[in-house]
């Protein structure tokens, strides 16, 4: 009794709530659709990252609907917010797989998340793409890897700034937020200037809090490493939301780039958008894909994008940029359609090896291909200069994808691991 | 407790007989509460276990799943109730001696773990990704159910005493308690959040494999794990409603409207705010332990001072001082929170942040004194 | 390594020629340069950067800065400045109008960059102005290499000016280190004695280490010049370190100082206390973004017009507020706290669905981006410099409105006794409005100064709330000195700890003491006097 009243006030509030809201998005129903789960937080602090690949999810379903759906049927977005709250991720997972019965997940953006929803993926046999560069030390059988490993995107910065082009710098500050993957990346990257020749002396690391603003005595630090000598380069692993303070107190200390070039593998265009960038011309960043890229795929990618914002009114619509996770979340849209459709089914049992060899010509104007072993993709790398207009400047670029090593031959006890996700 | 013997007095008071106890519950509570018993302890998991998926009774594993979780979330909701509606104490706090039971029963589940884990180490994986070669010293033991169950109501616990000692002696309390409050499970956040601190870092304890033995996805396990929590929330419910009816509830309800006034005639208020705070932290505990193993995760986020603030609001939707709302305030709000985060997943906060508002201004009562107020009952 | 061999190889051919000072070339530039600079590798480019300079033609300054500025374009062969839609031919000076067929944009890396950026250095050393020539020999103080100590010396011959000589003879002293003749060697020692850069610092540690150096003297005054070093960084280091932490704890002061109304003086415990200050960012970023529309040429202005539209926005948002909700709730401050909270959430989400998701971009104004040198090597940001001092007068404002107006008096007689000030004729609910309008505004004055270091996102005001509670109720109730000293307090002791422990248990400990402190004291740092009985 007390709680049916109780539901009554809840669905009239609801209601009411709903009507002032008006601007709903009301799924059309097909009569036979294929669900495709949504699972990025549309709120609380990772909202920042993750609406926009919520949106490019939504562009790329409708561009493959518009294209006659995927085996003759419509795809129908199902979308929840697990509010960057990870059990939440979790309890959000399992209602995609067991209450809406979605073939296919596309969400996470943080390791956590990822490793919260995992152990239901498996549970449940769902399947989930993951669309953002990561630490690796990871091979699931349910999940599908778009970003990229380290070796896809860390190493290779750094062999740029050991280069001549990248300055020849021969001492490190590994910077980062504390948590798992700046430590495994660095962890990786000492590794790697050890086996170099870098000595321990030569490597600086250092780890702040989540949403840490407050820089001063950070790079103050950095200034004195810096000035010790030898040419220095940061490797920043700062997470999205510290990367602004982080940035504007960089470009009012006059550490410039020229002096101290400072390389960043979580800032995109999306990420500066929030920054002043004309302090930070010539920091670096390293992706697999860049907005700035010229080529016809990509042209016609960042135009849909644009279209994309405009029809829906997104905010700041004229300004909206694309990035790396979002090209790897609009090829892997296209890579589960293709395999879906070799597999005749969106059973995931079949789709899991028809995912195998599948290859594209992505954005980044390579012929993208999924590894027919190990869950991850071959992709390009581009290092990139920040130019004063937000964009990046591509400097260098590897001659063709490269293939992922989600078990880093740099962490011992790696060579024992198997290439392909156990069963 | 022992401690709170009355002051010798300078006037005789004249000798009052005691007023009557009131009954646990009334014919209807218990007759309600069976009920929920019969529902939550047998049906539930029985359906989930016994009817085939297709069929139309049956109980799904997502709904066994949130169910647990919410029943775990009650049961913080009814220890929150202890403090904040019968003692007026607001705890800002309360997510910290959650999560610590969490951790410390995630301990075990991480050591059951075994060499399961991707680096088929005896130590956590965790722990192999940050060279470290050996357990510290405040793992010890946590590989036997006993001790991590000891260390989900010490740890927790002692704390719990220890801060409220310093802070009920000091006589802080209010706003400065909630705040203070805050501050301390936000400076255990940092803390956990240091990977070096040795429990996880951000990513905190997940992808657990087996609970005595039992594999944790099994429906068996769900099932009786739900059944736990539904047991554990109904003892915790008996045992405040058993303090608050008696004598220690009537001075505890003084301390609250008139602290000075209950000092005056005697009464020591430290101890019984204390042993009301402890207590509330141990349940708070006890079903962050229960909740882990459900949820399959625990991480510093659950020490967020927003998370604490929630469970506050459970309790005030609900209604405050009435034990029954508080759970009913958990289930309403995450019911709605799992319904909006999919249907309107844009307007959640608003849904939230409207019910805030709305409770405290029009409803300060909670969802319970509307059947009060519909009934023309006297009860408040 | 053949590389360095042939990079040297051009670096001699580069120098060569600025020495030599080839009269200016009047015929076009050999066609081949500009493919070169355009397309190829960056050795080449740099080869083609070098034969421009060579050419030592005046104009090779104009295609440099055009370099350096992402500016330079080549259109058949012809070397362009194209920025903001207009094009110039580079050697003729003549704008030319579009279409242009087949301009191509160079594109530089770092390398180039710092390339251009000696070049443009040592050619300025000849420059007619006193101030290019003083920037261009302090940008080389510690930048000389072997290659240029022969345009640097001859430009100390003609420098009239004694400090640009001063500067580049203390770029001349590092080269000199080495040379064979100790009585050079002596002279050098002795100049660096002057520097405050921490590469002087290791060269010199360097040289007293390694035996290499055989005369007694030069080791007695490398001793005394690395003595000098060392004491100017070390005062250099704390003074940078002490300005951290007093630019901390402004920033601190004015996101707690609106606080310190609402909650200090009225006793409300304003939860959307962050989204206020959000509130106040976001003003901020619409002031600049309709600056860029419509006043382009004022928009370094756009701060100040920022400050009181901030004020009014917040503080119309915090009068609303108060009317609405926070009116029903005085005297149960429990309760305002969920019901605030509430606020926070739709305040949050709103300007989410207003806004987007993203943090906005507001930029620093030209006059408050880089920094000042009060002390070689100690750069002091001027944003955070501004923001200290709009913190002062953020503070003097409030102490003024409290203690020297009419409101101010309503506000105390109010917070010290509500019915008595009601029964002289103090209108106090629409005294409860104001006043905490008055807290909202200067929320909104701090969301501005944060906007100017930190994020600007919907979800910014969270990471504030702990904070300016902590250093309102450290301060003590009702006192605005108490928040001064506590946010100094906390500012400077958090950066101190900070470099010692890290950033993560240095903030720990803070909250660690300041649950120890009100402990002791739960009053805060200071306390009202007078008889104030327990609600």
């Amino acid at each position: 009794m007390l709680r049916r009243h109780f539901l009554k006030l809840l669905s009239l509030t609801a209601a009411s709530v709903s009507l002032g809201s008006l601007a709903l998005p009301t799924p059309v129903q097909a009569a036979e659709t294929i669900k495709v789960g949504i699972l990025h937080s549309l709120s609380g602090t990772m909202a920042i990252s993750e609406t926009a690949l919520k949106e490019t999810a939504l562009m790329t379903i409708e561009e493959i609907n518009s294209q006659g759906g995927v085996l003759g049927k419509k795809l129908e977005p199902v979308i929840v917010d697990p509010a960057s709250n990870w059990p939440l991720f979790a309890e959000k997972a399992r209602q995609l797989l067991s209450k809406d019965k979605v073939d296919v997940v596309f969400g996470c953006w943080t390791s956590v998340s990822r490793k919260s929803v995992l152990p239901v993926f498996k549970e449940l046999n769902g399947l989930l793409f993951y669309p953002v560069q990561y630490e690796g030390e990871e091979l699931e059988k349910n999940v599908f890897y778009t970003g990229a490993a380290p070796n896809q995107q860390a190493i290779p910065a750094v062999e740029y700034l050991m280069s001549e082009d990248g300055g020849s710098a021969t001492r490190f500050v590994l910077l980062g937020t504390d948590y798992v993957y700046p430590r495994t990346t660095n962890k990786i990257l000492r590794a790697f200037l050890t086996s170099k020749g870098i000595g321990e002396a030569d490597i600086m690391e250092e780890y702040t809090p989540f949403g840490h603003g407050d820089y001063q005595t950070i790079i103050a630090k950095i200034k004195k490493f810096a000035s010790e000598g030898k040419k220095t380069a940061v490797i920043s692993t700062i997470n999205g939301d510290s990367n602004v303070p982080f940035y504007k107190e960089l470009g009012n200390a006059g550490l410039k780039a020229t002096d101290v070039p400072v390389v960043a593998f979580s800032v995109g265009e999306e990420e500066l958008r929030g920054v002043d960038t004309k302090p930070l011309v010539g920091h670096l960043a390293s992706w697999n894909y860049f907005m700035s890229l010229k080529n016809p795929v990509n042209d016609q990618f960042t135009k849909m994008y644009k279209d994309w914002a405009v029809k829906n009114k997104l905010p700041a619509a004229d300004k909206v940029v694309t990035n790396d996770p979002m090209e790897a979340t609009y090829i892997g849209l296209h890579l589960w359609k293709q395999a879906v459709e070799k597999a005749k089914s969106t059973e995931v049992d079949k789709v899991i090896p028809a995912m195998a060899g599948q290859s594209l010509k992505a954005p980044s104007g390579f012929e993208i291909k999924m590894d027919e072993k190990n869950h991850h993709l071959h992709k390009p790398v581009f290092i990139g200069e920040v130019k004063g207009d937000g964009q990046f400047n591509v400097v260098w670029k590897t001659p063709g994808p490269v293939r992922a090593a989600p078990w880093s031959p740099y962490i011992p006890g790696n060579e024992k691991k198997s290439d392909s996700p156990s069963q | 407790m022992s401690d709170s013997r009355p002051v010798s007095l300078p006037i005789v008071l004249p000798d009052l007989p005691p007023p009557p106890r009131p009954a646990l519950l009334t014919r209807m509570g218990w007759t309600g509460l069976a009920l929920f018993a019969l529902l939550a302890v047998v049906v539930i998991p029985a359906l989930h276990l016994g009817t085939a998926p297709s069929h139309p009774l049956h109980v799904s594993g997502y709904a066994v799943t949130l169910g647990g979780k919410i029943l775990c979330y009650a049961i913080v909701a009814v220890a929150m109730d202890l403090i904040w509606g019968f003692a007026g104490i607001l705890s800002l706090g309360h997510g910290l001696f959650f999560a610590l039971g969490g951790y410390a029963f995630g301990m075990y589940l991480m050591r059951a773990i075994g060499t399961d884990g991707v680096y088929q180490s005896e130590l956590p994986d965790f722990m192999v990704f940050l060279n470290w070669k050996e357990l510290p010293w405040y793992w010890s033991g946590s590989d036997h159910l006993g001790v991590a169950l000891a260390l989900v109501l010490l740890v927790p616990g002692i704390l719990a005493f220890v801060f409220g000692y310093f802070a009920f002696r000091s006589r802080i309390k209010g706003v400065y308690f909630s705040i203070i409050t805050q501050a301390l499970t936000y400076a255990f956040m940092l803390l956990f959040f240091r990977n070096e601190t040795g429990f996880g870092g951000n990513n905190g304890f997940t992808d657990f494999k087996r609970i005595l033995g039992f594999s944790i996805t099994t429906p068996e396990t769900r099932a009786t794990l739900f059944a736990l929590s539904a047991a554990m929330l109904i003892a915790c419910l008996l045992l405040c409603r058993h303090l608050v009816t008696g004598k220690f509830g009537r001075v505890l309800t003084a301390i609250r409207d008139a602290e000075s006034r209950v000092m005056f005639i005697g009464y020591q208020p430290l101890w019984y705010k204390l042993f009301a705070w402890t207590l509330s932290a141990l349940m708070t505990a006890v079903a962050g332990a229960l909740y882990v193993p459900q949820v399959g995760i625990i991480n510093p986020g659950e020490m967020s001072p927003a998370n604490s603030i929630e469970i506050a609001i459970w309790v005030a939707v609900g209604g405050r001082g009435t034990l029954i709302g508080p759970i009913i305030g958990a289930f309403a709000v995450n019911l709605s929170k799992s319904w909006f985060t999919v249907s309107f997943p844009e307007y959640w906060l608003f849904f939230l942040g409207l019910l805030f508002v709305t409770v405290t201004l029009w409803l300060p009562g909670g969802v319970v004194s509307l059947w009060s107020r519909l009934n023309g009952d006297k009860t408040s | 390594m053949p590389r360095s061999v042939f990079a040297i190889r051009f670096l001699g051919f580069f120098w060569f020629g600025l020495l030599l000072w080839i009269p200016p070339l009047h015929a076009e530039w050999d066609p081949q340069l500009a493919r070169m600079l355009a397309s190829g590798d960056f050795d080449s480019r740099i080869g083609a950067i070098r034969q421009l300079v060579a050419s030592g033609d005046p104009k090779v300054e104009g295609i440099l800065k055009a370099m350096a500025e992402d500016a330079l374009a080549v259109a058949n062969d012809r070397l362009l400045r194209h920025s903001e839609g207009i094009t110039v031919d580079l050697s003729t000076g003549t704008t030319l109008t579009p279409p242009l067929p087949a301009m191509e944009m160079v594109s530089i890396n770092n390398r180039i960059r710092r390339e251009i950026q000696a070049a443009l250095a040592l050619l300025r050393l000849f420059d007619a102005k006193r101030e290019v020539r003083l920037t261009a020999a302090v940008a080389l103080q510690n930048r000389a290499t072997p290659e240029m100590v022969a345009v640097l010396e001859r430009a100390m011959e003609k420098e009239q000016d004694p400090e640009i000589h001063d500067y580049l003879f203390l770029g001349l002293a590092l080269s000199r280190l080495n040379s064979p003749d100790p009585a050079q060697r002596l002279t050098a020692v002795r100049a660096l004695g002057d520097s405050s850069s921490p590469t002087v610092k290791v060269t010199l540690t360097r040289l007293l280490q390694n035996t290499q150096e055989p005369n007694d003297n030069v080791r007695k005054e490398a001793k005394t010049s690395l003595d000098r070093v060392s004491r100017r960084l070390a005062i250099g280091e704390a003074v940078a370190s002490l300005f951290s932490g007093i630019s901390l704890g402004s920033i601190l002061l004015l996101t707690a100082l609106g606080l310190a109304i609402t909650y200090g003086v009225m006793g409300i415990l304003n939860m959307a206390h962050g989204e206020l200050l959000m509130i106040g960012a976001y003003t901020t970023f619409a002031v600049q973004t309709q600056f860029r529309a419509h006043l382009p040429e004022l928009l370094d202005a756009y701060l100040l017009a920022a400050i009181p539209a901030a004020f009014v926005i917040t503080g119309l948002v915090g009068v609303v507020m108060e009317r609405t909700v926070i009116r029903w709730l005085y005297g149960r401050p429990l309760e305002t706290l969920l019901a605030t909270w509430g606020i926070s959430l739709m305040l949050i989400q709103g300007v989410r669905l207003l806004f987007g998701a993203q943090n906005v971009e507001v930029a620093n104004p030209s006059w408050m981006s880089g920094g000042v040198m009060p002390i070689p090597g100690v750069v002091l940001p001027w944003n955070r410099i501004v923001i200290t001092v709009l913190a002062l007068l953020v503070l003097a404002a409030t102490w003024g409105v409290l203690n020297r107006t009419r409101l101010g008096l309503f506000v105390r007689a109010v917070t010290q006794n509500r019915a008595m000030a009601g029964c002289v004729g103090v209108p106090t609910s629409r005294v409860d409005t104001l006043a905490f309008g008055l807290g909202a505004g200067i929320a909104g004055l701090g969301g501005v100064a944060i906007s100017q270091i930190a994020n600007v996102g919907p979800d910014m005001g969270q990471g504030y709330i702990v904070d300016s509670f902590l250093v309102v109720v450290l301060g003590g109730v009702g006192q605005l000195a108490g928040a001064v000293w506590a946010a100094l307090g906390l500012g400077i002791a958090a950066k101190a700890l900070e470099g010692w422990v890290g950033a993560v248990i240095a903030k720990i400990l803070m909250l660690v003491f300041i649950i120890v402190f009100i402990q002791k004291r739960p009053q805060g740092l200071f306390v009202l006097k007078g008889r104030q009985a327990e609600h």
